[in-house]
């Protein structure tokens, strides 16, 4: 193999990890400070790509679709916080699956409703639209390391927003004890409603995207979320640390998994998270 | 645990004697679907096993369901029926054998990690036969046969005669109840049950409770390659979609709308859930939205399920036998 | 759904009888089972077809072809009045069997007639098997259907995945091509249809440099993209259809490899999807059994009548269901349109000739088409007719005992 394809290969690794990371940080959150396990966690993903999809078709702009889009997903986000999930904080973890399982069903049908079952493409924005010319057979879509500087940058103001600020200070305190955090005079429903919306915005922030990369279709949502649980399973709930150094880590194996074991490349992610939580049952940064 | 032990009994004889019924008078799509229904009881009681006996919350059962199948469908010769004599014997030891190897690793574990962890192997096995070529890939497998019941070479039943396979649905459904209990009542089952309670006092108390939480996800396994194997039987035909997180999410759904607190709760929770698919499923293209809506909606309003619908009408009592 | 699968007579299989749970539904089917009825004056026709889902479109032009053709001929087949039974098979393997069911125990259908999923279709093979039931295939292409699992009453009207690919072997070493790879998604047809390919350009001396398979339906290409520009080969074979043709189109277009190594596929790479394609499948080759262009006057004429009946263009799909019907008018006119004579209606069906928009085709002893496969060229965003890449081809028809 030569160095270029490796380095190409790695490269389309991290991009798929960065945008993993992007949705499964929202997942992770939501376990650590509001214990509730969402499995409608990736319908956020699927409503993000619909939106794009919907917003770009009538602005004819990718940009101005994501500009109207996230503040909806936000708003939804809230809504479903509201009226849903805040009801299941003092319920069991099985009638948050029940209920959460419900959701999905109801929020594929009614994509189903408004958009049907075709699979829909969402045009690559004019200004991306080239390739970076590298060998005499192999150019590099412009869009797809426009993706990756975008999660990048997502990654960067995360980072100052949970290390640097007082929010982030509660967030991180949260995920660590919610009980202490509320002895401490915190509004922990406030804290819980604006983790949970930041999640979902930025799962239809990831979803909106990646929808000229994947194309739109049914079911999308579903695909995503069991690989974000297996993100958060590996990097331990809670920890965004862990969150993005195992969604690094489960696009790599996804992507030289498809390459090397062609015959087992979806079963490679969860070999790795079967290997790894036999050393680390909690997790690479959970507690135990 | 049933709050009203008497009434759910003689409520299930009558039940069953009804259910035997069917055949006589019934036509052959309707004994199909009850020999369907029967199959997602018996799946739905080996997740309840788990779920309401050690209060262990696997969102990936049906890899066991999609193990039978595929071992029967795997095994079977392909110019005749295997015999039910070893076929059974084997889809069941094979799938236990799977559920000791997953279980190993995931009964470590509690609470969200359960749940995840159950749901990544249940995927994990649904990519390894959608993927392998020796499987069918995506489009599965086909039964040429079904099993054949022999006794000294001549043949004791055909299960291509529906009635009959009917009938052997409704002896490994009972079959399957009178396990579950008979394990319950043991000292086995009740040691699970005190994990469920309290954990960290039977750990106390002497128990290896990592040994007796994963004797309990084995024996739920292999109840539910019988289901597995009832399935390929019934269809002849087996694809990866019965090893999908939906098929799990749904038969969960059974086992909680039914009750946890009740023994035939996943039973009546499989009825229950099927009848409805199929009556809103012929009214409306989008009865998922219906079956949605149902969920959430039991969720909210009846914390205990469908079957608490039966015991509200004597609650003192009920409660006076619980103390 | 179109206003013309509207008006069709037909409805969704209900089963109220379930309702009211057991004992409703055995009380409401002893009201029928004992009585053996007269032959009814309908004759009740099954439609397990995609009516949802990713396929959705494949089933309504299928659906309002065949009825095209039936009511060119007054509406009847064999002088009865027909009545068609609607199933939504969601193209969902795993309720093939229970969907089948529905129509051939529960509804009792005379005929069936499915489906456009081939994992569907196997599972609809196995109960007809059972059943008896005659099944008319206007689409999937399983090569099993009429291969291992052929049957008397078994008949497909449209290919088998083996069959249009096939003749690209030749094409493309015609061409100067040596070394290929190929690529479709890892399922049955995916494998057939590569199968189909590998056959003809092995035997002609050919090589295969590798084999990329990725799940159905993944359409996360880049990773074997990558992969194919390292590897360099003279061309690339591929099998995809609807959404996956799409994207993988347009990603080989701007992975830059389309001007460098030629991309070839089965013409379901470029059936209905050229316009989401654009620009970026200009000039492909593709074979197939059919294109729009066809120089025929059948083909001129049923273009004509089935936009003025659905507003709609014909494709493929439905010049398949247009001689599904053909060969329904044409078999039950044989029989008089009695069903119940099985053996001289599976006669009359093995021996018809079916003038097709794509050509005239009779049946193979596995009762699958003997037809003529063309090659076809992307001009400007539509395909168009290049020659005969294969006249009179018959699918290799492996393990089928029909003699």
């Amino acid at each position: 193999m030569d160095p270029l394809f490796v380095s190409l290969q790695i490269l389309n690794g991290i991009q798929y990890g960065l945008l993993l990371f992007l949705i499964a940080s929202g997942l992770t959150l939501v376990f650590g400070i509001l214990q509730v396990i969402n499995l409608a966690h990736g319908s956020f993903y699927m409503i993000g790509a619909y939106l794009a999809f919907w917003l770009t078709s009538r602005t004819g702009s990718l940009g101005t679709a994501i500009l109207v889009g996230l503040p909806l997903a936000l708003l939804l986000g809230l809504a479903v916080e509201r009226l849903m999930i805040r009801l299941l904080y003092a319920r069991d973890h099985l009638t948050q699956v029940l209920l959460t399982y419900g959701l999905i069903l109801v929020f594929n049908e009614a994509q189903r409703l408004l958009f049907g079952n075709d699979v829909h493409g969402v045009p690559v924005p004019e200004i991306f639209n080239a390739s970076i010319r590298l060998t005499d057979t192999l150019s590099y879509p412009v869009y797809r390391l426009v993706v990756s500087a975008v999660c990048l940058a997502l990654v960067f103001a995360m980072y100052l927003v949970i290390q640097k600020t007082r929010l982030g200070m509660h967030i991180r305190a949260g995920a660590v004890d919610r009980e202490t955090v509320q002895l401490l005079g915190i509004n922990i429903k406030a804290l819980s409603m604006f983790v949970f919306a930041a999640g979902a915005g930025l799962a239809a922030l990831a979803g909106m995207i990646a929808a000229p990369l994947s194309s739109v279709y049914p079911g999308i949502g579903e695909h995503i979320l069991i690989i974000c649980f297996v993100v958060v399973v590996i990097g331990g709930i809670g920890s965004i640390k862990g969150a993005f150094i195992a969604a690094i880590l489960v696009g790599l194996a996804d992507t030289f998994g498809k390459v090397l074991i062609p015959e087992f490349a979806s079963v490679a992610v969860y070999a790795v998270m079967a290997l790894i939580l036999l050393w680390r049952p909690q997790g690479l940064f959970g507690r135990a | 645990m049933d709050r009203n032990p008497r009434l759910l009994t003689i409520l299930a004889v009558v039940a069953v004697l009804a259910l035997a019924l069917v055949p006589l008078f019934a036509e052959r799509y309707t004994i199909q679907l009850f020999t369907k229904i029967m199959t997602m009881a018996i799946f739905a009681m080996s997740l309840g096993l788990l779920v309401s006996g050690v209060g262990l919350v696997s969102l990936g059962h049906a890899a066991f369901f999609g193990l039978g199948a595929y071992v029967l469908a795997l095994t079977s010769p392909a110019n005749e029926g295997a015999s039910l004599w070893w076929a059974l014997p084997l889809v069941v030891l094979v799938t236990a054998a799977v559920a000791a190897a997953i279980g190993a690793l995931v009964v470590r574990t509690s609470g969200i990690y359960f749940i995840m962890l159950t749901l990544a192997f249940g995927q994990m096995l649904f990519y390894l036969f959608h993927d392998a070529k020796f499987a069918g890939g995506s489009d599965g497998r086909y039964l040429n046969f079904r099993p054949t019941v022999e006794l000294l070479g001549s043949e004791l039943l055909s299960l291509n005669d529906r009635p009959t396979l009917f009938y052997v649905a409704l002896v490994f459904m009972v079959a399957t109840y009178g396990i579950i209990s008979m394990i319950l009542n043991a000292p086995f089952g009740r040691a699970i049950v005190g994990i469920r309670v309290n954990e960290p006092r039977m750990k106390a108390l002497g128990y290896n409770t990592y040994a007796y939480k994963l004797a309990a996800f084995v024996i739920a396994g292999g109840l539910c390659a019988v289901a597995g194997f009832l399935y390929a039987t019934q269809y002849r035909a087996v694809n990866p979609a019965l090893f999908s997180w939906r098929e799990s999410g749904l038969v969960l759904m059974m086992v909680i709308l039914g009750g946890l607190r009740s023994r035939l709760g996943p039973a009546i929770g499989a009825f229950g859930l099927v009848l409805f698919e199929e009556t809103v499923q012929a009214l409306t293209d989008h009865w998922l939205l219906a079956t949605g809506v149902f969920v959430i909606v039991v969720v909210l309003l009846l914390p205990d399920g469908l079957a608490s619908l039966f015991q509200r009408k004597q609650p003192t009592a009920a409660e006076a036998d619980d103390g | 759904m179109s206003p013309t699968t509207r008006s069709l007579m037909s409805r969704p299989v209900s089963r109220r009888a379930v309702l009211g749970g057991a004992a409703a539904a055995a009380a409401a089917s002893t009201l029928n089972a004992p009585f053996v009825l007269a032959q009814p004056a309908r004759l009740k026709v099954g439609l397990m077809l995609p009516y949802s889902g990713t396929f959705a479109a494949l089933g309504n032009n299928i659906t309002d072809a065949m009825t095209l053709a039936i009511n060119e001929k007054g509406g009847k087949l064999g002088g009865r009045e027909v009545q068609y039974v609607r199933v939504d098979d969601e193209s969902e393997p795993s309720k093939g069997a229970q969907n089948t069911n529905k129509l051939v125990v529960g509804e009792k259908v005379d005929i069936l007639v499915g489906t456009v999923h081939s994992g569907v279709a196997m599972a609809m093979v196995q109960v007809v098997r059972e059943e008896g039931t005659t099944l008319l295939i206007p689409n999937a292409g399983a090569g099993a259907a009429t291969g291992a699992l052929c049957a008397a009453n078994i008949f497909r009207t449209s290919f088998s995945n083996w069959q249009p690919s096939f003749p690209m072997a030749k094409v493309m070493y015609d061409l100067g091509h040596r070394n290929v790879v190929t690529m479709t998604w890892k399922y049955a047809a995916g494998d057939e249809a590569i199968g189909g390919f590998k056959d003809g350009f092995t035997a002609l001396g050919g090589k295969i440099v590798k084999d990329i398979a990725v799940p159905f339906p993944d359409v996360e290409f880049q990773a074997h993209l990558t992969e194919i520009a390292s590897l360099k080969p003279d061309a690339v074979f591929v099998f995809f259809a609807g959404g996956g043709a799409v994207k993988f189109v347009k990603d080989y277009d701007a992975a830059g490899l389309r001007k460098t190594i030629p991309l070839y596929g089965s013409g379901f790479l470029t059936d209905g999807v050229l316009k989401a394609q654009g620009p970026a499948a200009e000039g492909l080759l593709t074979t197939l059994h059919y294109v729009e262009d066809l120089p025929n006057p059948v083909n001129r004429k049923f273009s004509a009548d089935f936009k003025k009946a659905t507003t709609r263009d014909v494709d493929v799909y439905a010049v398949q269901g247009y001689d599904t019907g053909q060969l329904l008018v044409q078999a039950l006119d044989a029989v008089k349109g009695d069903v119940r004579a099985k053996s001289a209606l599976h006669a009359a069906m093995r021996n018809a000739k079916i003038i097709s928009p794509r050509g005239e085709w009779t049946f193979s002893k596995a009762q699958n088409p003997v037809q003529d496969i063309y090659l076809r060229k992307v001009v400007n965003g539509e395909n168009k007719y290049q020659s005969v890449a294969h006249k009179g081809l018959a699918d290799p028809a492996t393990g089928c005992k029909l003699a």
